[in-house]
């Protein structure tokens, strides 16, 4: 028998929806029963889509922030689901399991540790840069969109740390993608944690390995039970398949057998 | 039900629940009637290429491929977890011919708190055996012939809807000594990705279970009732108390939850407590009076 439960089904309620650009928002909800499960940076919530028709499956969505006894999720409506998602009102109610999934290594890192986003992959990043802050690491933001209106919660990001961005069009920051910009070249930093599409993560990654940077990528295998029952997110790594959602979504580059 | 003592007629499919462990956190296990753990084999299996999954309407297709660390594995580091739980636990097992069934069974046979096994005649995701087995009665009658020599508990059969007639296949393995059969494991399916011109799961086709096939699993777990004397699990597209008691009338002993566990990680203690409320507001007192009742 276990006394103490680490996963829970648990019921929120809408308090905000923020529309970020075309095509993200960001909610804020509070849990129900006014207890928030303990959560590390780098987790995610299977979220139970109002568009129950449409979508079988729960949703695997990362962890925004967690900040005054509410959780923020960032999401990106690209299917019937998350349409459904950004059609939230306030005081609407939804489904949640949480917390899934192991987090980045905010509790361990020190020193100057840079966060790499990619688009809305950038998510997971804020609290994890909070925590950083907070444990006395200093966090150094590196943030890549197609244009500058895709650069997601800036100023939230600027009020923890340095914010470093490119936009491929060089509407902000320089121009081009995320490996390019010169502070790689100029600096030298104690950790890299990234989030993004696949490529900018196997981008970075080869920078870290070209520069002897410890580096964790987050990833988003597609994923049905999120509990590490139904073995179909699993990503090779030197120990074999392994599920995304219980031994990652968070992974050491060295763990990975990604060709870089 | 077929030697096994079963708390209340829920359980839970192969693939959908780990080894229990994992829904610790939702479901007390003493709810359950049993618990079906993993495809196992007699050797490891890293399963196949990602992607394994594609959600379809009102389901989903995996192609996961008996992913597992072999029953040696299993017997040394998780049978030891698993030993005290409060419930049945029972191992589903699969092979690629019916000499390691056999072997696979004999193993397991060995281990005292596992009192039965779902012989897995019916993966349509691999190669090797697996459902190659559980679409013809000679490949069925042989795997169960196999096993059944080396097993000495309770032998529950899963068969396949990948068939002709489910009701022949059922009726080999009753002959050869099977003691139950579970039925149905996944609809063969494939979807495909229309804008990069290719199939969405890593080796093309897939099994396809949730609400979707439930229609086609009670109106298998019917022609099956009608057909063999062992008592039968019903399973495909579980998600509600109601859809529980459905199988039974059309002639489930017992049920297994599914897919359903991956919406919500609590259902089949859920669909448990439902089937008591169900009959107690249907003044009924023993809930086998409702196992068959469409054909009476």
């Amino acid at each position: 028998m276990r006394f103490f439960k680490m996963k829970q089904i648990k019921d929120f309620t809408v308090v905000s929806n923020n529309r970020l650009d075309e095509r993200n928002v960001l909610l804020r909800l509070s849990p129900i029963d006014g207890q928030m499960p303990a959560i590390k940076p780098g987790q995610f919530v299977q979220v139970q889509s109002p568009a129950k028709d449409n979508t079988f499956l729960r949703l695997p969505i990362s962890i925004n922030n967690v900040e005054d006894g509410q959780l923020w999720l960032m999401v990106q409506m690209i299917g019937d689901g998350t349409k459904a998602l950004g059609a939230l009102r306030e005081g609407d109610r939804i489904n949640l399991v949480l917390p899934l999934g192991n987090g980045f290594s905010t509790d361990k890192a020190k020193g100057k540790i840079l966060l790499v986003g990619g688009g809305v992959g950038i998510a997971p990043l804020l609290y994890a840069g909070k925590k950083l802050k907070d444990q006395g690491a200093e966090p150094v933001f590196l943030l890549g969109a197609r244009t500058a209106s895709g650069v997601l919660e800036r100023d939230l990001f600027e009020q923890i740390g340095r914010v470093l961005i490119t936009t491929e069009d060089g509407s902000l920051g320089e121009r081009g993608f995320v490996t390019q910009h010169s502070a790689l070249q100029q600096e030298k930093f104690d950790k890299i944690m990234v989030c993004g599409p696949k490529p900018m993560m196997m981008a970075v990654a080869r920078y870290a390995k070209s520069s002897d940077t410890d580096c964790e990528v987050s990833l988003e295998n597609m994923m049905a039970c999120g509990l590490g029952a139904c073995l179909c997110c699993v990503e090779k790594t030197v120990k074999g398949n392994v599920c995304v959602c219980t031994e990652g979504p968070v992974f050491n580059i060295n763990q990975l057998t990604w060709q870089i | 039900m077929a030697g096994l003592s079963l708390r209340n007629p829920v359980m839970t499919a192969s693939g959908t629940f780990g080894y229990g462990l994992e829904f610790e956190d939702f479901v007390p296990m003493s709810k359950l009637g049993g618990i079906i753990v993993k495809g196992t084999t007699l050797l490891p299996r890293e399963g196949n290429d990602y992607p394994r999954m594609a959600e379809t309407a009102s389901g989903m297709l995996n192609c996961v491929g008996l992913q597992n660390k072999g029953v040696n594995y299993f017997a040394e580091h998780i049978y030891p977890q698993l030993r005290d739980m409060d419930t049945n636990v029972i191992v589903n097992v699969s092979g690629s011919s019916p000499e390691n069934y056999a072997e696979c069974a004999a193993i397991i046979d060995g281990l005292d708190k596992i009192p039965a096994i779902e012989l897995n005649i019916s993966c349509p995701n691999v190669k090797d055996g697996g459902m190659a087995f559980g679409v013809t009665c000679e490949g069925a009658a042989s795997v169960v012939k196999a096993v059944r020599r080396a097993y000495h508990k309770t032998l529950i059969v899963k068969l396949s809807p990948n068939v002709t007639n489910i009701a022949d296949i059922a009726r080999a393995v009753e002959a050869e000594g099977a003691d139950c059969v579970s039925l149905i494991n996944t609809l063969m399916g494939m979807s495909i990705d229309i804008e990069k011109r290719c199939p969405r799961l890593s080796i093309g086709t897939g099994g396809l279970s949730g609400p979707a096939i439930k229609p086609v699993a009670v109106r298998m777990v019917n022609q099956v009732a009608k057909a063999v004397r062992v008592p039968i699990i019903g399973l495909g597209g579980i998600m509600t108390t109601e859809d529980a008691i459905e199988f039974m009338m059309a002639g489930a002993s017992a049920i297994e939850v599914g897919t359903a566990n991956f919406i919500d990680p609590a259902v089949s203690g859920k669909i448990a407590d439902g089937i008591n409320h169900w009959l107690d507001a249907h003044s009924i007192n023993d809930v086998n009076e409702i196992v068959g009742i469409i054909n009476q």
